[in-house]
């Protein structure tokens, strides 16, 4: 709207300047801040009172001062422009292209914080995704339009896990328009490589849109870019109708950016420093997931963000968990073991799979399934504890089932490669057989029905068979089940 | 005279010159007009909380004062509706501005245009009170909406229509003592912070059964009493408030979702509509009112949401119904004071919460209650509300300022939930301060003997924490047979008793008359074993028999089996006398 550059900034901070006089700046409108040099550093509004402007800067205020720099107001709020051009492009943390092409030019520009979706609108996320991963198919299934973050720590292989999943994950029998968005957020190019060449040999380039902020370049940037991924992706979603992933990575350098502003700002912190309205914050984050009734496309998010310390209780994961529809913890634990993916079970979850799982979806059996491999896994590492005061000797015959189920479970269900892609009637047949080595009488959370038509218990006692006979006997059940399933 | 915006700091706006401005005005702000509310005046500078985003508004652009204060219209339509935090419906919205929640729109809380058919209770002449009843409307399948006089409003009906009337028509002329008529319409409005007046308060007598066996068995929440569910995220609140407002035998539901996921208030309003109250078969929607605040919507309408929410429970509660009003989260909600008043740059209290939290947090649950209403007929609210405390550690500011004022406390536990036993109600840790006044009518309704058994069962399960304290130290098998025996038998309450499946189309409700026969296989299987241990059975031997795994079963079965399969348990236990005992 105006030409008028205000070069009346009074007092500058590393992120925030304050500026006098103007008259009428908007609540987080956009600014553009000018050097001496002729250097452009994109700012935005974040106080507004008549007379004072209090400004957030998106890059280094490095080169400001209070007599020369001048201050422009663009007259909008932050927008960026979105087309179906943006697919195989990578941006920066602005919105910039970093890939030496052109910028993106398009009629439709989008606010970038984006309008939340009335609940009134909301469609019921119930597509089954299948990962190929058993430890989220079978145990946390990931249905289309959930946000389910992954909450890792330094060192574990969460993009590994992200990276399986984004080439993996697909509906069955559906072949639908598929985008992945991605955002890296502050990490570090190797990640940023790792991503990148990760895509490329897949293919999945070419349908990818890629933001990234490394850890060099202006942390404020950071505040912005999973909002442009985000409008991105709500474009593609529900304009393009495609279904597209979004990975934002990572997230605790997202939370980082935030709690320096408000640090900047002078503001009461919450706990360790962040800001009260962090849920808040995250929460418009987050929420940008979902579908829409009447709309094609979806959005469904992994974030990843790495737990400080390994702390789960620590306010980045505690404020996500809260928000999302549950989590991936990633476990040292099971790492050390050997175990990839290191997904520990026990404390993920998705809040979402009942309503993606059963049958028609999946399989009738597979809630049972989940549970009972739940209950008994839980079990088997509660005994491991007990072992390291008692020994293994003090256990009841039932108990060492139990303590061998764990070890079996980890090393056999858990575990697989990462090109591995297990269909979910795999991983289910996988369970049946890890639980046959447990009494049929303990199958508490199994129905009687599913425990005849999958169990691979064989009639009578097991124990008493000759060893073939009783494998033997497993595969015809199973060919059994397979054949009733189509 | 419109006032003049001066200052925009996140959802707090200051103005200048507002007309008439008194506190707790709502004014419409900016050109767009969003919706708030005066919380702070200061000279001639009023600071207003803006319940829409505020991105995009200009210093200098108008202020204007709607010189009423925050309320509700309660009328017939509130039932079976979602709404926002300021009781804008959202079907509504969606009709005009899409899919996404825009800025600035204007709708009618409730259906201004679809008629009722109004049946009067009073006839001319009658000398009528306040909250007196003079008429009556169809609401929904389950609710006769009664149509009270206004507050505050007391004497003679001049006129009154048989008619199907709209929320804005007239349904009855009354003639006050001063001679003035006030013209009753069918709808009427209510400030949202101040209580409704009732008659008095009495005590909490009769449970909320909810079919929840952890809960109606152990730790009771009485109609009209108070409850709070604390626990870390995925410990399963909101699956124990959807439990609730599904199978709670309140008549009415108010549920309020207060900055949390959108995604679970689809899930209500895709499986309310399809679900059947157990008690009439009726969908359970025409009992239920929803509000939603996710977490991403302005954040100061989520702090009016719990108060819309209970101003609605009330005006219910004051036909007489009993009102069950679920707030998920409180947490988000004190989280939402703090936010504001940051803003407003109040000195902190703890954790950077006001000062004032304790006083909120109590003011509203005072709010329930089970009442005498002004028409003299009974009404209660019962209000539970989630909280999410951070990392689950109950010792924060709003978790302790809930405990303080609640009676019920059903701690949630992240051991419990990662274990996949649920609901993952700490049967250590919780407590419930209504056992007394409710044991009377649980010996008229359920047994003699219900608390006996409830009792019994508590101590078996207390018994199990100690022992299990020694089975660190020694290991299982240096444990005495009847300590043994105790631990199977407070495995069996635990897993055949107190778990419970949401999702399991019979387990999800269980009656008492179910309950009271569980727990009666139960407590017997506990004497058979207790004595044959004593005849010297060893508790091993008692692993697999036939009494355990058909308890074991026992939740699944039909309510209409349950007798008959009772007497089978029964046959099974006595088997347990004839075991022989194991020879050296």
């Amino acid at each position: 709207m105006s030409d008028i550059y205000y070069k009346s900034v009074k007092q500058i901070t590393n992120v925030l300047l304050f500026v006098d006089g103007v008259k009428d700046a908007a609540y987080n409108e956009m600014v553009d801040i000018v050097l001496d040099d002729g250097r452009t550093i994109t700012g935005q509004v974040l106080d507004t009172r008549d007379g004072l402007a209090i400004i957030q800067s998106f890059g280094e205020t490095t080169g400001t001062n209070t007599s020369t720099t001048s201050v422009k107001l663009r007259g909008e709020t932050a927008k960026i422009a979105v087309s179906r051009e943006m697919l195989g492009r990578i941006f920066n943390g602005i919105g910039k292209p970093r890939d030496g092409g052109n910028p993106i030019y398009s009629d439709k520009m989008l606010d970038i914080t984006g309008s939340a979706i009335n609940p009134y609108s909301r469609e019921e996320p119930s597509e089954f995704i299948q990962t190929g991963i058993s430890s989220i198919d079978a145990m946390n299934t990931l249905v289309r339009g959930q946000k389910l973050p992954i909450f890792s720590a330094s060192g574990m292989p969460h993009n590994k896990i992200a990276a399986q999943i984004a080439r993996q994950a697909k509906i069955l029998g559906e072949s639908e328009e598929f985008a992945v968005v991605f955002g890296g957020i502050g990490i570090n190019s190797e990640e940023a490589n790792f991503f990148r060449r990760e895509f490329e040999s897949t293919g999945a380039l070419s349908r990818a849109v890629m933001f990234l902020n490394l850890s060099s370049e202006p942390s404020m940037e950071r505040i912005i870019l999973p909002r442009l991924a985000l409008t991105t992706a709500e474009y593609l979603a529900y304009e393009e109708d495609m279904h597209v992933l979004v990975i934002l990575t990572d997230m605790t350098n997202y939370c980082e950016a935030l709690r320096e502003i408000s640090a900047a700002r002078e503001e009461v912190p919450g706990r360790r420093g962040y800001p009260g309205y962090m849920y808040t914050d995250l929460s418009s984050i987050y929420e940008r997931a979902g579908k829409i009734k009447g709309r094609k496309g979806s959005i469904t998010q992994i974030p990843i963000l790495t737990m400080p310390g390994d702390d789960i209780t620590h306010p980045i994961p505690d404020l996500t968990g809260y928000i999302t529809e549950g989590q991936m913890v990633v476990s040292r634990e099971l790492y050390r073991r050997g175990v990839y993916p290191n997904i520990d079970v026990l404390l993920s979850l998705s809040r979402l799979m009942n309503q993606g799982i059963g049958k028609g979806r999946t399989r009738e059996d597979h809630r049972g399934v989940a549970d009972q491999l739940f209950a008994s896994y839980a079990r088997g590492k509660e005994l491991r504890n007990l072992i390291e005061i008692v020994g293994e000797e003090a256990l009841s015959d039932n108990d060492r089932k139990y303590l061998h189920f764990a070890d079996t479970y980890e090393s056999k269900f858990l575990n697989q490669d990462y090109y591995e892609d297990r269909s979910i009637e795999t991983t289910l047949a996988l369970g049946w057989e890890l639980l046959s080595d447990l009494p049929k009488v303990e199958m508490k959370r199994l129905k009687d029905e599913y425990i005849q038509k999958y169990g691979k218990w064989g009639s009578g006692s097991s124990a008493i068979e000759p060893k073939d006979a009783k494998s033997g006997k497993a595969e015809k059940k199973e060919k059994q089940g397979n054949t009733e399933k189509k | 005279m419109s006032g003049i915006i001066y200052r925009i700091s996140g959802s707090v706006v200051t103005a200048n010159g507002v007309e008439n401005a008194n506190m707790y005005n709502v004014v419409r702000v900016g050109s767009a007009g969003l919706i708030g509310e005066i919380i702070k005046l200061n000279g001639d500078s009023a600071i207003v909380q803006v319940y829409e985003d505020t991105t995009g508004l200009r210093p200098g652009e108008p202020v204007e004062n709607t010189n009423t204060q925050l309320s509700v219209l309660l009328g017939p339509g509130l039932i079976g509706s979602i709404f926002d935090g300021i009781q804008r419906p959202l079907d509504k919205i969606k009709a005009q501005s899409g899919d996404f929640i825009t800025k600035g729109v204007n709708v009618e809380p409730l259906d201004t245009k679809r008629k009722w058919h109004f049946s009067p209770k009073a006839k001319k002449g009658d000398r009528v009170m306040a909250g007196g009843i003079i008429g009556e409307v169809d609401e929904t399948s389950l609710i006769n909406h009664k149509v009270m006089v206004p507050v505050g409003i007391n004497g003679v009906v001049e006129n009154i229509y048989t008619d199907d009337l709209t929320i804005n028509d007239t349904v009855a002329e009354i003639k006050k003592a001063d001679g003035s008529i006030v013209e009753v319409k069918l709808s009427q409005r209510w400030p949202v912070r101040s209580p409704r007046p009732v008659k008095s308060k009495l005590p909490p007598e009769i449970p909320l059964i909810t079919g929840q066996r952890v809960i109606d068995t152990l730790f009771p929440v009485a109609k009209g009493g108070t409850a709070a569910v604390p626990g870390p995220f995925g410990s399963g609140k909101t699956v124990i408030q959807h439990q609730l407002s599904k199978w709670s035998d309140s008549e009415i539901v108010v549920y309020v979702g207060c900055g949390e996921r959108g995604n679970e208030m689809t899930e209500i309003l895709s499986t309310f509509p399809e679900l059947q109250d157990p008690k009439s078969g009726k969908p359970l929607m025409d009992r239920t009112v929803l509000i939603a605040n996710t977490s991403n919507m302005p954040v100061a309408a989520r702090e009016a949401s719990i108060y819309t929410g209970i101003t609605i429970a009330e005006f219910y509660r004051d036909m007489g119904y009993s009102v069950a009003l679920m707030a998920d989260s409180t947490s988000r909600w004190a989280e939402a004071l703090r936010e504001i008043s940051g803003r407003l740059e109040e000195m902190p209290g703890e954790e950077g919460y006001p000062a004032y939290l304790g006083r909120r947090v109590a003011e509203f649950y005072e709010r329930a209650g089970r009442v005498e209403v002004l028409s003299g007929k009974i009404g209660s609210v019962t209000a539970i509300g989630a909280v999410s405390p951070p990392g689950g550690d109950t010792s924060e500011p709003v978790s302790q300022n809930t405990l303080r004022v609640t009676r019920v406390f059903w701690a949630l536990d992240a051991s419990l939930a990662n274990a996949r036993h649920f609901p993952s109600i700490n049967w250590l840790n919780s407590y419930s301060l209504y056992g007394d006044e409710l044991s009377k009518w649980y010996q008229e309704n359920v047994g003699k003997d219900w608390p006996s058994i409830q009792k019994a069962v508590m101590a078996i399960l207390q018994k199990e924490a100690e022992i299990n304290d020694v089975v660190q130290l020694v290991g299982y098998d240096a444990l005495p047979e009847n300590e043994k025996m105790t631990l199977d038998i407070a495995k069996v309450i635990r897993e055949d008793y107190l778990q419970q499946s949401a999702f399991d189309d019979v387990d999800t409700y269980t009656s008492m008359k179910k309950q009271y026969m569980m727990l009666k296989a139960v407590m017997q299987l506990s004497e058979a074993e207790a004595s044959a241990v004593q005849r010297g059975v060893l508790v091993s031997d008692m692993q697999e028999i036939e009494a355990k795994q058909k308890i074991a079963r026992m939740k699944y079965v039909k309510e209409a089996d349950i007798e008959k399969y009772y007497k089978d348990i029964e046959g099974a236990i006595s088997k347990i006398g004839s075991m022989k005992v194991r020879s050296e």
